[in-house]
């Protein structure tokens, strides 16, 4: 027993990803639990997306399944597990089966190199953003594959617009990432990196987030990359290929029950994913506000303090709902799940504010705070813009986003070098 | 890598192949990661899965395949294919054996890190012109294409 416990201390003190450090159980231990987080950051995305929406829209959402809806994810998946899986008659049996595992496969496989920490990674590639946008290009095969094996109109149609519009939006992506990764390589050395965790570490000796470097170029690349990775997931406002109202429901029309929800799984990852990318190369990645401005030590205690006070804010939400519940006795076990959900957030916010875990904690928090700011994004946009037609949509890709990305590319570089000749004659 | 490639030609229904050549490109990413060349690796994933296939599978989608799958597929002259095959082969095995000095002894270094500077220096230094070259050969390729797609005017 205690050789275990030794065993587990002297991994937490290494500065290793399990990757690098060649250790298969931990890259193991790494991928469960980033298998888990990114389950569970889609069940909590499928209740925000419905309350968040909701409440743009001055209504509700759910509220009767548990406590303001808290249950419904849940109720959700075992609907959908629970529904009659249907093939079509005439559908290309293997095909149809395979597609779903293509798209949920490209878009787990993309977390191995996403940076939570600096060796918080499962691994970290020498070609760590250049595997992520490979992987992420394979997803369009899967919807491909879905459309066709499903042997009707509406699938078929809906799956052509949806691979050309994520084509075409990759091109727009990749011009982006380029000029990003152009700014890491402004050190000492002149070497750039491609690795997740490099470029993050970069923009710490730089002491700049690429998002504010060379003002306004940074911003108007991270413009493109938030509106082309929005197109890239087929998300609102790009959704015409999935809309209920245009194509119902797109390529995976003829798919129900468990595939259905596989599909549906692999959006909201790919989802994170891109955001993962936009946030590990224009925000920082897992350094926190002011990593070099405010950079003594009471203001590294004050911003250890963000993710015990975080979970202490939602707690405080929750008890003030649940004091807000009608006294009736139907509401009785309602009232009891929100005190306790609020109970259990306040026992993970006290949890946070011990030192040893808040080491730990402190970079996968403010990864996870970010990514969460741009899920919220995500929604916002669903909830705000109409949407656009599909000529419209092909036309902003070619037309001003591509333009775009070659002008900041070119620009990015003649600033970079101008720097360079100026300060290092 | 060599099951993708027989299943490419021996699939009656042009989308399996298309699929089955997919697999094998995957597995020629693997081959140059096994290679010490994780960029190019990266790249073919990027252009060939990801970009090339998919617009495969656009035409292979937009034709109709009814009167292919019904296609034999081995055709009468599949004799001659073999004997082709077979020299071919035999060519490849003569100037392995009789060529050994040419190749390296074992595994280049360990030196994976700076694959993509490599690539880079030789890509823009040395083969500059081979480069853009290759891109011209691009730009008429799309010219050509949007040139007989065009509508009169």
């Amino acid at each position: 027993m205690g050789q275990i416990v030794r065993y587990i201390q002297s991994y937490l003190h290494s500065d290793l990803t399990p990757g690098a450090a060649g250790n298969m159980f931990w890259a193991l231990v790494y991928i469960m639990l980033v298998f888990v987080g990114l389950s569970v950051a889609v069940i909590a995305m499928n209740w925000l997306e419905r309350k968040i929406l909701a409440h743009m829209q001055v209504r509700l959402g759910p509220m009767r399944v548990g406590p303001h809806g808290l249950l419904q994810p849940i109720a959700d998946a075992i609907k959908l597990l629970l529904k009659e899986d249907i093939m079509p008659a005439e559908a290309d049996g293997l095909i149809f089966w395979v597609a779903p595992f293509v798209v949920v496969l490209a878009a787990f496989t993309v977390f191995v190199v996403v940076p939570f920490g600096p060796t918080h990674a499962i691994t970290d590639m020498n070609i760590g953003i250049l595997f992520m946008l490979g992987v992420s290009s394979l997803s369009v095969l899967g919807i491909v594959m879905a459309g066709w094996a499903s042997n009707s109109h509406y699938p078929l149609i809906g799956a052509l617009r949806s691979s050309a519009q994520m084509v075409s939006y990759e091109v727009a992506m990749g011009l982006a990432v380029v000029s990003a990764i152009l700014m890491t390589s402004l050190n000492a050395e002149g070497t750039g990196t491609l690795s997740m965790i490099g470029i993050v570490q970069a923009q710490q000796a730089q002491h700049e987030w690429f998002i504010f470097k060379f003002f306004p170029l940074g911003l108007v690349a991270f413009f493109i990359f938030a509106v082309a990775m929005v197109a890239e997931t087929n998300r609102a406002p790009f959704d015409l290929a999935e809309a209920e109202s245009e194509l119902t429901a797109g390529f995976h029309t003829e798919y129900s029950g468990f595939r259905w929800s596989l599909f549906f799984l692999a959006e909201y990852s790919a989802m994170i994913a891109v955001s993962s990318i936009a946030v590990t190369l224009w925000l920082g990645g897992w350094l926190r506000p002011f990593p070099n401005l405010l950079s003594n030590s009471t203001w590294d205690r004050v911003f250890s303090l963000f993710p015990g006070v975080t979970f202490l804010f939602f707690a405080a939400i929750c008890f003030y709902n649940a004091a807000r519940m009608p006294k009736h006795p139907l509401f009785r076990i309602q009232t009891v799940g929100l005190a306790g959900f609020g109970i259990v957030l306040g026992l993970i916010g006290v949890i946070l504010f011990i030192p040893v875990v808040s080491i730990r904690v402190q970079d996968i928090f403010w990864f996870a705070a970010k990514v969460a700011g741009f899920m919220y994004m995500y929604i916002w946009y669903r909830g705000t813009f109409p949407r656009y037609r599909f000529d419209q949509l092909m036309q902003m890709g070619w037309k001003v986003l591509l333009p775009m990305g070659l002008g900041v590319l070119v620009l990015t570089a003649s600033v970079a070098l101008l720097q360079e000749k100026l300060w290092h004659p | 890598m060599l099951i993708g490639a027989i299943l490419v030609i021996t699939r009656k229904n042009p989308v399996h192949s298309a699929l089955a050549l997919i697999v094998t490109l995957l597995a020629q990413a693997s081959i140059y990661l096994m290679l010490y060349a994780p960029f190019v690796a990266g790249v073919q994933i990027i252009l060939y899965a990801g970009g090339i296939m998919v617009l495969f599978l656009f035409v292979i989608m937009l034709v109709s395949i009814d009167r292919s799958v019904k296609e034999r597929q081995l055709n009468s002259q599949w004799i001659v294919g073999m004997i082709a095959a077979t020299a071919l082969g035999g060519l490849f095995i003569a100037v392995f054996m009789k060529g050994k000095n040419i190749f390296p002894e074992h595994a280049l270094p360990v030196i994976e890190n700076d694959n993509t500077q490599k690539v880079a220096t030789m890509l823009y230094g040395q083969y500059m012109f081979a480069f853009e070259i290759a891109s011209l050969l691009l730009l008429v390729a799309i010219i050509g294409a949007v040139v007989m797609a065009k509508k009169r005017i």
